[in-house]
């Protein structure tokens, strides 16, 4: 049996604000069946900008049933500005804590927001607002890489596609969720590039020659390395690769680098957000308990 | 269309007040100590405390009620002898002992088979032995009513497949497995066959002694014995090998002082269930039945779950479309009824069940899905009020979801 607060119970017994709003400004999906957890808000503006009406429909668990309520009591009469500063942490915090294996509910809640807040600026034709969206100037937040600094990199050192962008500037390396993103920017540059408008590449400025080389040093570890990467593997295989599969999953060790470890989950979920409970709960306390207490795990391809 | 307005929502609206006594249909996970079992054990905690390996009238006494639990689990399992029972700690250390033990007493064989539907103490022990210990292992797959193909097994077995690991009965679904067919098939082959018998045994009349089962698990904690004893029958002339050493106990097959006082209780819980056979397979069966039929004819896009011809007595797994299960377990517990789900969110794993899964259920009937599982000490009355309690829930739960309007795109 969870461990839900009064506040989590309260929400799903009597959840606020059911159904959708009629004639909405926005309206957000994000889940699936498949992962077991779906959520739909809309929400309708006054004149002013600000949020009159919130409604929720949730497919899920208790304590997405909770978040999603909560959700929608937080953004009522707030503007879209103060409520694109709600984070997950925040929801969770509202409902005095959830297990830290239902921290995805609240997640869920916080991509239901952006999704509705973009949905609504696409219903105008405008671009979504950069300053609405949660650290929108970065583009990869697992290592908080900005937008500007990938451009430089694609520019300096004429990187061609996402590996190669992650091998410089280590955006992507993380959830991937901003390889759309990088993909984006990697066309205006290059578009920018082959009409001539781009700036000169950086001569002796890279890492690595790119000229017709493969990108990817992934797998090639550094030798003062060795001792943490062996024992890392060994975990992986012996124990959580054996565990995991006990429940369907699996994971595979993609590298290590500067006391992160880059895994992959696969099997059914591997898309799924429960999969960050897997990682941060499981295998990044696995790896802290018995290789190293500093250690970061990082999924890529997500 | 749901449209509350900014009125509140209450989950409990429609829904009947909790009965003074908790409705307890979990039986599959596990079961009530029965008065009578209870009843033996205390004396065995307190003045007859003794150790059964000592030489003295303490040591006598326990060691008596241990070899009388042993008879009783052998009436139970219809064993030819009652040294053919070994006690354990549990049934998944029963599950463990049958299939390491059989392992360590054949190493040249690698290969083992069992199903995709075992219970995790059996499948999380093969995945084990293929990962860690490299032994080849092959899962059988099931149907969509969870039935074992026989020919799928045939073309399984090898010279060097050391054991054959198949459940008698569902824990999830409690469909039941053609074991004798199965059987027939692995002795033919010379491998050791073990059945898992944790869900069928006390439901289903077994007479191990005519069968081809070579072990046999079960435990006490699923038919009215306390949690931490269960028993592996070993077929005379079975070969295993023990997992825990260093004691002569159990005859070297399993070391550690007997749990003596929860032992004397499984055999009583034996006794009782050896007498309720008829009992199950008659009233409890007929309770199940009125449950699964009432609740499928008054929820719509509902589906029971397994061979409806092949199943334990009292379970019934039913699927509630278009929502997720955890919300309907805490709303039943809220009007006192205890039930189980296969949804992802009720599992510490956040996997949802791997038994569904393996039928080929699609997810939106794998999530919804709830397991009752009924016993001996539950009533008519109490299934009455689990039909009148549980569509309310499934409507208001329905009445959140986003699932079942066209207009979801995800």
């Amino acid at each position: 049996m969870w461990n839900y607060s009064e506040k989590v119970f309260d929400h799903f017994m009597n959840p606020r604000n059911v159904g959708e709003v009629e004639d909405p400004d926005g309206i957000g999906e994000v889940g699936s069946m498949a992962c077991g957890d779906a959520l739909r808000l809309s929400f309708k503006l006054d004149d002013e900008g600000r949020i009159t009406d919130a409604k929720f429909q949730t497919f899920g668990c208790g304590s997405a049933i909770a978040s999603s309520s909560v959700l929608t009591e937080m953004i009522k009469g707030k503007t879209l500005e103060d409520a694109a500063k709600i984070t997950n942490e925040d929801i969770a915090e509202e409902l005095d804590g959830l297990p830290r294996e239902k921290m995805h509910c609240s997640v869920m809640g916080r991509e239901a927001l952006e999704a509705a807040m973009i949905d609504h600026y696409k219903r105008l034709g405008r671009g979504v607002p950069c300053h609405l969206i949660h650290q929108a100037s970065l583009l990869c937040h697992c290592y908080q890489v900005t937008k500007d600094t990938v451009r430089e990199a694609i520019y300096n050192h004429r990187l061609e596609d996402v590996e190669d962008v992650t091998n410089f500037t280590k955006a992507g390396g993380g959830c991937g969720d901003c390889h759309h993103d990088i993909g984006d920017l990697l066309r205006e540059c290059w578009d920018k590039i082959e009409r001539g408008v781009a700036p000169a590449p950086k001569e002796d400025g890279g890492l690595i020659q790119l000229d017709g080389m493969p990108a990817a040093p992934s797998v090639e570890h550094d030798p003062v390395d060795k001792d943490i990467v062996a024992r890392i593997q060994e975990l992986l295989i012996d124990d959580i690769s054996v565990a995991l599969r006990n429940d369907g999953g699996d994971i595979e060790f993609v590298r290590y680098l500067d006391g992160k470890v880059f895994v992959r989950l696969t099997g059914a979920c591997a898309a799924c957000k429960a999969s960050d409970v897997t990682i941060k709960g499981y295998v990044e306390a696995q790896l802290r308990e018995f290789v190293s207490e500093d250690l970061e795990v990082i999924e890529v391809d997500k | 269309m749901t449209d509350n307005g900014n009125k509140s929502f209450n989950m409990m609206e429609g829904l009947p007040e909790p009965p003074a006594k908790g409705i307890y249909f979990d039986n599959n996970a596990t079961t009530p100590v029965a008065p009578e079992v209870l009843e033996k054990m205390i004396p065995l905690l307190t003045d007859h405390f003794g150790n059964p390996s000592s030489m003295h009238s303490f040591g006598a006494r326990a060691g008596d009620e241990v070899a009388e639990a042993r008879e009783k689990v052998q009436a139970l399992l219809g064993a030819a002898q009652s040294n053919e029972i070994v006690f354990t700690g549990g049934g998944s250390e029963s599950d463990n002992l049958a299939i390491v033990g059989t392992l360590h007493a054949n190493p040249k064989k690698r290969h083992l088979i069992t199903t995709a539907v075992e219970h995790p103490a059996v499948l999380g022990l093969c995945r084990d032995l293929e990962k860690r210990h490299g032994y080849e292992v092959t899962f059988l797959k099931v149907d969509q009513s969870g039935r074992l193909d026989p020919d799928e097994l045939r073309e399984s077995l090898r010279d060097d497949t050391a054991v054959v690991s198949i459940m008698m009965a569902n824990n999830e679904t409690g469909v039941i497995f053609d074991i004798e067919a199965v059987g027939r098939i692995v002795k033919e082959n010379g491998s050791i066959f073990h059945v898992d018998g944790v869900q069928a045994a006390g439901k289903l009349p077994l007479d191990l002694k005519s069968s081809t089962i070579d072990l046999f698990s079960i435990s006490g904690h699923k038919l009215h014995a306390p949690k931490g004893v269960g028993a592996l029958y070993v077929r005379k002339g079975t070969k295993i090998r023990p997992l825990i050493v260093g004691g002569h106990q159990e005859r070297g097959r399993r070391a550690g002082t007997e749990n003596v006082a929860s032992l004397a209780g499984m055999g009583v819980a034996c006794e009782l269930a050896a007498a309720n056979i008829e009992h199950e397979n008659t009233v409890v069966r007929s309770l199940r039945d009125d449950l699964e039929k009432g609740l499928l004819s008054a929820i719509v896009d509902s589906q029971a779950n397994g061979d409806p011809e092949h199943r334990l007595p009292n379970t019934t797994n039913i699927s509630f479309q278009y929502i997720e299960g955890e919300g309907i377990l805490l709303l039943l517990d809220r009007v006192g009824v205890a039930a189980s789900s296969g949804s992802a969110c009720t599992s510490g794993s956040l996997e949802p069940s791997h038994v569904l899964r393996a039928m080929g259920l699609p997810f939106t009937l794998t999530h919804g899905s709830i397991r009752f599982s009924l016993s001996r000490y539950n009533t008519q009355g109490e299934v009455d009020y689990v039909i009148k309690a549980l569509p309310p829930i499934i409507e208001r739960l329905r009445m959140i979801t986003p699932f079942n309007e066209q207009r979801a795109t995800f």
